[in-house]
């Protein structure tokens, strides 16, 4: 197992290296002198030439990509056009948020995508079964952004003074706020690494909230959360339906699982141990896939519900033109994205024994 | 061969006996006509703004007692005074033709990529799937996204940018379907006979393609034109004041609360669009895979 999980690491690297250069790549496309993109339209010659020397630029295209991938090694993506303040610092306001929502997302999805999946495979071609896939048909083919509208519309104003109302923007109501961990923990030298993950984790509301007691924070936060997690899953719930409808089955029609019933095994048994399990490594595969669509729909929902996350930030960085950190975010992204496919990797060896031999 | 042996009539055969294909192909031929005729079916002009008629005014349908004497809006009236039935219909034209473009591009540079790295092989294969490997390291709006980002906004740029996150599932599935073929006896057979490698690529192995191809392709459209109103809707595609789905609905967003017809129209003619394409796709694949003829 150990093993495996060494070998899969390291067919991870070329990926990486092939992200960084991509990103690389992106930036050195913009159309424009970078001096003029980042100084402004007044920049003069001199001003130019200093600020190349001073950001490497005025070196051969492989030692600034080299140098561009050791400042990344070491946790320097840059600083922003706009604010002057370093990337990593927006990402650690800005990345825990949309982990929340993908991971609330990614949580509604499975549960309820496996849920459905499996009762339609058990009541083939009933009309739940039927009605079921159909929904699932159009709940891939919903914009994300439009069932993110249409779903504040019904829990913020239809329902209002229900007890199902939901907010339909923010990330925390008023008057609820977010205390840094350090200042509750009373931490005052956190430097690089540790000062990082205490931003994140104090950033993150749902966590800050339990680690600090403040249930109330973790709840707010959470209420926030549900609209927006429902409508970034919602697609990725219909896929996952119909992956496990499909897998299961075809596991149903398998010898082994007549045998099980022949020799008596209950059928719940028989579909919980023999089929669920069996049928699991697409259906995790698919889960894994989706990680990706969750977090481009986690972009499209932010900007919906107002919420302060990676998407809505880049979408601003790119109307504006603030090319370092549209590329700190990608990278960022694509690592998440890279790493999610490593966790379904190896929950396969973890489910199938013969991945681990092979 | 008699005609209804023909294994191009069975297959349509058997499409129109699908039950999700017979809904989508509806849909889609719905959608099409509204295209074609746009001109015709839209009662009012979709950029020029009307002359009376509040903004953002609820629809107005003359048989569900709208007053006689007010003009009919079926979808109301937008933001910019402009009848949103008659934008939604010329919306279908802007949206087949996008999910189309985009994927014809797509498939030709995928199909061309993959067809090389198969049929060739050795390290040209491992550089192309290599690098197309890292364009799927991205998640595909997001890549779509930092494209724009260096292409700039622009609806023709978002379609460029669609169409490249296309390219690696149309380069996979024709390598695959190379690679399954390209060591058969009656490609061997054709190469014995003299035949050039050109020949033996496009007439030999390439048409073993076509079908995971249509399938996919189909399916790619509708995600073609999901991702396009996205990046319309973010504001990184159509700009105003094109008849574009996904637009229309970013213009209108924040009246979500006091029109919400404004958002719900649009949205409903992309999910249309997108399912006719999907359902259509999953009956392509049931009716032409092999193994789900007699089990599907």
């Amino acid at each position: 197992m150990i093993q495996f999980l060494v070998r899969r690491l390291f067919l991870v690297l070329p990926v990486l290296v092939g992200i960084l250069l991509v990103t690389f790549i992106i930036t050195r496309l913009v159309p424009g002198d970078p001096c003029y993109v980042m100084l402004g339209e007044r920049a003069t010659e001199a001003s130019c030439n200093e600020f190349k020397s001073r950001f490497g630029l005025d070196k051969s295209i492989p030692e600034q990509f080299v140098r561009y991938v050791i400042n990344i090694a070491q946790g320097d993506f840059g600083n922003s056009l706009k604010d002057r303040r370093p990337i990593t610092t927006v990402i650690g306001e800005r990345l825990p948020m949309t982990i929340e929502l993908t991971i609330l997302a990614m949580i509604f999805s499975s549960t309820f995508g496996i849920l459905l999946g499996v009762f339609s495979a058990l009541n083939r071609n009933s009309i739940v079964d039927t009605l079921t896939m159909l929904g699932a048909n159009i709940g891939v083919s919903m914009p994300v952004f439009w069932l993110g509208l249409l779903l504040a519309y019904l829990f913020a104003l239809v329902l209002k003074g229900t007890p199902f109302q939901l907010p339909p923007s923010g990330r925390l109501s008023a008057g609820m706020s977010l205390i840094p961990l350090t200042k509750v923990w009373g931490i005052t030298d956190a430097t690089g690494i540790k000062a990082f993950l205490l931003a994140f984790m104090s950033n993150s509301a749902i966590l800050n909230g339990l680690l600090t007691g403040n249930y109330a924070l973790t709840l707010d936060a959470l209420k926030h959360l549900i609209l927006p997690a429902v409508a970034v899953g919602t697609i990725s719930l219909s896929v996952i339906a119909r992956m496990t409808r499909s897998a299961l089955l075809e596991v149903l029609g398998q010898d082994y699982i007549r045998t099980a019933r022949a020799k008596g095994l209950r059928y719940s048994m028989v579909i919980r141990k023999h089929a669920l399990r069996n049928a699991l490594i697409p259906i995790v595969t698919i889960i894994g896939i989706q990680t990706g669509g969750l977090l481009s729909g986690a972009v499209l929902t932010e900007t919906i519900f107002s919420l302060p996350g990676v998407g809505s930030r880049m979408v601003e960085a790119i109307l504006g033109r603030d090319y370092p950190v549209v590329q700190g975010f990608s990278v960022v992204i694509a690592l998440i994205f890279v790493f999610s496919n490593l966790i379904v990797d190896a929950s396969y060896a973890y489910l199938d024994p013969r991945v681990r031999v092979k | 061969m008699r005609q209804r042996d023909n294994p191009y009539v069975i297959m349509l055969r058997r499409l129109f006996q699908h039950r999700s294909a017979q809904l989508g192909m509806f849909l889609l031929a719905v959608l099409i006509i509204c295209a074609v005729f746009a001109e015709q079916i839209a009662p009012y002009d979709p950029i020029v703004p009307l002359k009376v008629g509040k903004r953002r005014e609820a629809p107005c349908i003359h048989l569900l007692g709208c007053p006689a004497d007010k003009p009919e809006h079926l979808m109301g009236i937008d933001g910019n005074s402009r009848d949103l039935f008659s934008r939604i219909i010329f919306g279908a034209r802007l949206s087949l033709q996008i999910g189309i473009s985009t994927v014809t591009f797509a498939i030709i540079i995928g199909g061309l990529l993959g067809a090389v790295a198969g049929f060739i092989g050795g390290w040209l294969d491992d550089l192309i799937m290599r690098t197309l490997d890292v364009l799927m390291a991205f998640p595909s709006l997001l890549l779509a996204i930092a494209i724009v980002a260096v292409l700039g906004p622009g609806l023709i740029n978002a379609l460029l940018a669609i169409a490249i996150i296309e390219i690696p599932i149309f380069a996979r599935v024709v390598r695959a379907s190379v690679l399954s073929v390209k060591e058969l006896d009656y490609v061997m057979a054709s190469r014995a006979q003299g035949a050039s490698e050109f020949r033996v690529l496009f007439t030999r192995i390439m048409p073993n393609a076509l079908t995971p191809l249509i399938v996919q392709g189909t399916l790619g459209i509708a995600s073609a034109i999901l991702s396009a109103a996205a990046l319309s809707f973010l504001g990184l595609g159509a700009e105003f004041p094109t008849p574009e789905w996904g637009l229309m609905l970013g213009e209108e967003r924040n009246s979500v609360f006091n029109a919400p017809f404004l958002v719900f129209f649009p949205g409903f003619a992309i999910m249309v669009t997108v399912l006719s394409f999907n359902l259509i796709g999953d009956g392509l694949r049931d009716v032409l895979d092999p193994r789900l003829v007699h089990g599907g």
